[in-house]
């Protein structure tokens, strides 16, 4: 088995009368992202700040590459420091300097560096973050999305092999948590580092890490990947899982993809021994759809189609999302493939009847009485097996795509 | 139940005695960790990489502190002049106006005021920024790009008071005797050469080097003080966030000037 580049054993840290961290054990493997989630106030931060040596255990023992870090000498556990680099949650930025100063620190500080070599390498990374505009900024002039982006650069700026993320996205807009995490799994793969993540923005950091280590009650409650997780049907999980309530797409109210991922993960985990699972994908041509009526109605038709979905096949169990702009994945557990044909061709009466009706109320409004265009909603159905990703059940069911219902020029609508 | 009574019980009562043993160690405690946060920073001083940023905070602590120090020395100078004048006419000695303006400004009044003042302006600077870097988690940050915050922000700022507080002290002092000028001879006649006859020739060289040597323990007490309040805010019991920043910044000012005074009759004790 792979040897953990940092491993804690029996590590037990109290402050005061509290315990914080009572007898954890746990391991972070190289090249990987690894998650540490957990309620406010079990530890992630003081077990984070232990790596980085900000924090000392009362108890037990941190092994950094095979060796304890208590017996390390000083020029060893310098030599092991310099390989981390930390990201505080709230930046940390030294705010006395502008963005360049700060990227530049570390290395003005600890290398031997000309001047020159290292505006040149600082300047580097900040090109790299698209920060070149702000170079010559304060951090406090600076949006907070920004600021990270500052932090980052800094931390990358002496080539770090590991980076300490301290709840990277708290506090942060959906729209810019998404943004910090599709940032630490960009320059994850850009600069190759292994990242040790404290979160508790669930399921959002699951789908970007390798391994999660839950934190239950400052001891470690799970350490693996989140199918084990799901597998295990652990309370802490459900109760995770349970947070999970109210992500959705905000357009068409559908649970968001990485909800709907955690969903599917969960049925399968639960759910090993039920043969039948279905699933449905549904397309609008969005981009005919656009041509004729503008990019609104073709939101109103997707947000039309999704509210349909959802009140058709959310009562028998069914869940669905978005995957592409026009496409909507329904998986239909405890479902036969004929019995979810059978649904798929009710659904495409309704469709008929009330949706195309309503598509062709909306196109009056944004275009008047005159409007002629085409509308096709096509529909497929495949069989779902355990082992299928979601991607392959997306691509069987669109090879199976026909169309269900549609509304031609002039037709007035309800017409297949 | 008597005193004697309680003695043997198991929640023995909080008494006077009780609060003044706990005040003594807590007071032992600090100055303990003060003495080991100095030494600290003093050795650092002299690391690699430090010239800089101590030039910058002479500019800081001292240049910056230069005007208030000579205005209050200026203003000190004239007041003494006053002083001295009318209660030298009572003895006939007006012609001793020079020596003792110029003796109580260089052995005393010089060093402790000047101390005093930098304390105010830029000590209380001192406490407050590096409490501010202390609660917003720079001082981490420094730890974690593996800068020693000690030497990056104590060294210098300490290494800068001992160069700055002497300095300024002499311009106290002499700025001081321009304004006991003012004010002797310009304004109530006393006889200039007579005046700076008294001063030079009253003035030794061990008044001059103990005004210095006081000048630098009062720099070394001062920036240590403020450095170690700012330093450790994020631990007061009686404050969190910015209200510890405040307090810090406060109990700086007042406790340096406290052990100015203290430090002052102790080094002078010993020099006299």
């Amino acid at each position: 088995m792979e040897t953990p580049l940092i491993e804690f054993k029996n590590v037990t840290k109290r402050f005061g009368e509290k315990t914080v961290l009572d007898k954890v054990n746990l391991s972070i493997y190289e090249n990987q992202i690894t998650t540490i989630i957990g309620k406010s106030g079990t530890g992630k931060s003081v077990l984070l700040k232990h790596i980085i040596g900000l924090l000392k255990p009362d108890e037990g023992t941190i092994i950094f590459q095979g060796k304890p870090v208590n017996k390390m000498k000083k020029s060893e556990w310098d030599a092991c420091r310099s390989q981390i680099a930390y990201l505080f949650q709230n930046n940390a930025l030294l705010d006395s300097m502008t963005v360049l100063d700060n990227v530049a620190f570390p290395l003005r500080q600890t290398t031997n560096f000309s001047s020159a070599e290292i505006e040149k390498r600082a300047l580097k990374r900040i090109e790299e973050l698209e920060l070149t505009e702000a170079a010559g900024k304060f951090p406090s002039e600076l949006s907070g999305g920004m600021q990270k982006r500052v932090a980052l650069a800094r931390a990358l700026a002496t080539d770090p092999k590991i980076v300490l993320f301290d709840e990277p996205t708290t506090g942060q807009d959906p729209i810019r948590k998404n943004m910090i995490l599709s940032m630490v799994t960009h320059y994850r793969r850009k600069f190759g580092f292994t990242a040790v993540m404290v979160s508790h923005d669930i399921p959002d950091v699951f789908f970007i890490s390798d391994r999660i280590v839950i934190l239950w009650e400052g001891t470690v409650g799970f350490e693996g990947t989140y199918e084990e997780a799901v597998r295990l049907k652990l309370p802490m999980i459900d109760e995770f899982l349970r947070s999970l309530e109210g992500f959705q797409d905000e357009l068409t109210g559908l649970l968001s993809r990485e909800a709907f991922r955690v969903h599917y993960a969960a049925m399968l985990g639960g759910t090993a021994t039920v043969a039948a699972v279905s699933a449905a994908l549904f397309s609008v041509r969005l981009n005919l759809l656009h041509e004729a009526l503008g990019p609104q109605a073709a939101v109103e038709v997707l947000r039309a189609l999704g509210e349909y979905t959802n009140r058709r096949f959310n009562p028998i169990g069914g869940f669905s999302a978005r995957h592409s702009r026009d496409e909507i994945l329904t998986i239909f557990p405890h479902t036969s493939i004929d019995e979810a044909r059978r649904l798929v061709a009710d659904f495409a009466q309704e469709l008929k009847h009330e949706a195309i009706d309503r598509i062709q109320s909306i196109a009056l409004a944004e275009i008047g009485g005159a409007a002629c265009f085409d509308i096709y909603i096509h529909a497929g159905v495949a069989e779902v097996s355990p082992e299928d990703t979601i991607d392959q059940i997306i691509e069987k069911a669109r090879a199976e795509q026909e169309i269900v219902a549609t509304h031609r020029c002039g037709s007035g609508g309800n017409e297949q | 139940m008597t005193s004697l009574d309680r003695i043997g019980s198991a929640n023995p009562p909080i008494t006077a005695l009780t609060l003044i043993g706990r005040g003594t160690l807590r007071l032992l405690g600090n100055l303990g960790a003060m003495a080991i946060f100095f030494s600290i920073a003093f050795i650092n001083i002299f690391r690699r990489k430090q010239l800089r940023e101590i030039i910058r905070q002479v500019f800081y602590i001292g240049a910056r502190s230069s005007l208030i120090v000579l205005l209050v020395g200026l203003f000190t100078g004239m007041v003494l002049g006053l002083q001295l004048f009318y209660t030298l006419v009572k003895f006939g000695s007006v012609g001793a106006l020079g020596s003792a303006i110029s003796l109580s400004l260089v052995r005393e009044m010089g060093p402790v005021l000047a101390a005093i003042m930098i304390a105010a302006r830029a000590g209380s600077g001192m406490a407050a920024e590096i409490g501010i870097l202390r609660i917003s988690e720079q001082v981490d940050a420094l730890y974690t790009m593996r800068v020693d915050p000690v030497r990056y922000l104590i060294s210098p700022r300490i290494a800068a008071s001992i160069i700055s507080f002497p300095i300024l002290t002499a311009f106290f002092d002499l700025i001081g005797i321009i304004g006991g000028y003012l004010t002797g001879v310009l304004l109530l006649g006393t006889n200039a050469g007579t005046y700076f006859y008294r001063v030079q020739s009253s003035l030794s060289m061990v008044d001059v080097r103990g005004g210095f040597i006081k000048a630098l323990i009062f720099g070394a007490i001062v920036s240590c003080i403020c450095c170690f309040q700012g330093y450790f805010c994020h631990m007061r019991t009686d404050g969190y966030g910015a209200k510890a920043v405040g307090l810090a910044t406060v109990s700086a000012v007042v406790l340096s000037c406290v052990m100015i005074l203290v430090a002052d009759y102790v080094v002078t004790s010993f020099l006299m």
